[in-house]
């Protein structure tokens, strides 16, 4: 093989020896290996994704070539649309509540089943993780049921523990809706985090924690002065795709609501399924797409510099 | 110093604790577990009795036609049989190549090397939804439309940035003088890959393809736009048949998610151990 390769690259004086055929060799071996998947990642993910800037600028209908040359004439009039303003606004509460509600809860969980001795460990570790293996359809429609506005499941629920309770429709109440898709989203991702959490706290010498026990700290101080900074790369990991992961909801707010009532459980990801796709606009979706992917990239580089900052600091002190 | 053990610190009378710990525990478990034990009880009951009370017991016996229904009808085992085609090929594609690209950029040092594996991770950071629309028109001009290959390769794609930084890790890791020694024997490259180092990666391996069944098992939303025939559709649009417009047949709805169910919790129990070892990297123990 790598004879064919030398003919065709090497002048005709050029000899082959020892150094050149093992360089030759290495490369037939890196392409070889490396660029079937390339190619693929390629085809199917890189190219076509930066076709959608230039998608973006055309108002299309998906059949054909785009034609009609908008400029930004998509981006204008998506910033001024006011269903696309609430998804955002949507998108950015649900990544709110991720941060302040999901992951303290997740590090919690992961403080009390992740190690020590309770018996039963695995057991809880199980019941709290699988709801992430489900489909996310499966989830959806599982928790529509839950939130029936009669006589579902969460309606029994607070029904019996709170006095004076009147059953209320879950999903169709402008305020609670947003409120309800996330409890599901929580239901279903946090065991993620709680595992990853568990990882992280294999990382946390229990010396240390004895250590500082012993000393005189309540298990209140050990969490804050120990056990969470020690853990603090895999806080930001969490952090991170916490953050992305809020930003990409759309199958189960799609199936439980299609985003309504009156929009108001729009994610940003159904905003462009309902008007990009569905609406024949795909020129105006890849608009919606370069901005959701833009506040992506803003996050990402914040998010590095972050952590190059920490891990600089705690590299040096 | 010497960890104390469970019954020694109940004796201590960390008692409240213990108890404090466990009523938690098991309150979220009622909270977990709930929502699937309304689906499973309403696939037991008729849709009649279910509108009217959604969270009790079957009044008139156990109403298994639900899923009789849904287990003699020839659409479910059709999109049965296209869930498994998606799934296998995403889980081995992705790992076929996933652990090439790994092996060139872990162990071989070549011009490019950096910015390729930078390129790739890149991947990492695309939530599906930015995607979908070029990934659609790109499926199309390749007239992969209605194919399963329309799925399954933007898939891998996706899952592909994922996979590479697993195994690359864990390739990483294997000694050098296991390869200079295969090679001293007169190996190739290709044969050290064979050999040598896949079989030594057998714990990640089984992980990275986990994670990838799980994923391709659980397609929905590609499925949805790239598949306009329903006959090629995977277990997760196949529900979509039984929501009428006007009405829906609730009972066998959730029927048919229990048995959505059943093969993920199965699947969940076998390799829990590879999937935990997927997501952390290998550092979990017990």
């Amino acid at each position: 093989m790598s004879a064919i390769l030398s003919r065709v690259l090497l002048r005709p004086d050029q000899r082959i020896d020892s150094k050149l055929r093992k360089r030759l060799n290495k490369a037939l071996l890196v392409v070889m290996f490396a660029a079937p998947g390339m190619l693929v990642f390629s085809i199917f993910l890189l190219i076509p994704v930066s076709q959608s800037v230039q998608y973006s600028r055309y108002k299309w209908n998906g059949f054909g070539e785009p034609e009609n040359y908008q400029e930004w004439g998509n981006y204008e009039r998506l910033v001024e649309h006011k269903v696309f303003q609430g998804a955002v606004k949507h998108s950015f509460t649900i990544m709110g509540l991720s941060l302040t509600i999901q992951l303290p809860i997740a590090m919690l969980l992961a403080l009390l089943v992740g190690r020590g001795t309770l018996p039963g460990r695995r057991f809880f570790r199980m019941m709290l993780f699988i709801p992430y293996v489900f489909s996310e359809i499966v989830t959806a429609l599982i928790w529509l049921y839950v939130f029936h506005p009669r006589d579902g499941l969460a309606n029994l629920a607070f029904d019996t523990l709170v006095p004076g309770f009147k059953p209320m429709p879950w999903l169709a109440d402008r305020d609670v809706v947003l409120y309800a898709i996330f409890a599901v989203l929580i239901w279903k991702y946090f065991g993620f985090y709680m595992i990853l959490y568990m990882a992280g706290l294999q990382g946390v010498p229990k010396d240390l924690e004895e250590a500082a026990r012993v000393d005189g700290a309540n298990w209140l101080q050990v969490l804050q002065k120990i056990t969470l900074p020690l853990m603090g790369s895999t806080i930001r990991l969490t952090i991170f795709l916490s953050v992305l992961g809020s930003f990409q909801q759309f199958a189960i707010v799609w199936v439980m609501t299609q985003g309504g009532p009156v929009s108001s459980s729009e994610t940003i990801a159904t905003y462009l399924y309902k008007y990009g796709i569905k609406g024949f606009n795909l020129g105006y979706g890849s608009a919606v797409a370069v901005v959701l992917f833009l506040i992506t990239v803003v996050f990402s580089i914040g998010h590095q510099r972050m952590i190059m900052h920490q891990d600089y600091m705690e590299y040096t002190s | 110093m010497q960890e104390t053990s469970f019954i020694q610190r109940v004796r201590a009378g960390q008692l409240l604790v213990v108890g404090f710990k466990y009523t938690v525990l098991i309150i979220l478990c009622l909270i977990m577990m709930g929502p699937v034990a309304t689906a499973v009880l309403g696939s037991m009951r008729t849709t009649g009795e279910f509108l009217s009370k959604p969270f009790g017991l079957p009044t008139n016996g156990i109403h298994w036609e639900h899923y009789t229904d849904i287990l003699k009808s020839y659409s479910f085992w059709n999109s049965a049989k296209n869930s498994l085609l998606i799934t296998a090929g995403v889980a081995s594609l992705n790992v076929i190549l996933g652990s090439m690209l790994a092996f060139v950029f872990s162990r071989v040092s070549f011009w490019g090397r950096t910015i390729l594996f930078n390129i790739l991770s890149v991947g990492l950071l695309f939530p599906t939804v930015v995607a979908i629309l070029p990934i659609f028109i790109q499926v199309r001009k390749l007239e992969l439309i209605n194919s399963l290959w329309g799925v399954i390769l933007p898939t891998v794609a996706f899952g592909l940035p994922t996979t590479v930084v697993i195994l690359r890790a864990f390739f990483v890791a294997i000694p050098r003088e296991l390869e200079d020694a295969s090679y001293i024997d007169g190996c190739s490259p290709i044969g050290f890959f064979r050999y040598i180092l896949m079989p030594m990666s057998r714990p990640a391996l089984a992980a990275v393809i986990t994670l990838q069944i799980i994923a391709g098992w659980n397609e929905y939303f590609l499925s949805l736009v790239v598949l306009a025939d329903s006959n090629k559709w995977p277990l997760t649009l196949g529900i979509m048949q039984f929501q009428g417009q006007y009405i829906t047949d609730w009972s066998r709805v959730m029927a048919y998610v229990v048995i959505l169910i059943i093969p993920a919790v199965i699947f969940y129990l076998f390799t829990e151990k590879y999937i935990v070892t997927g997501l952390t990297g290998g550092e979990l123990k017990g």
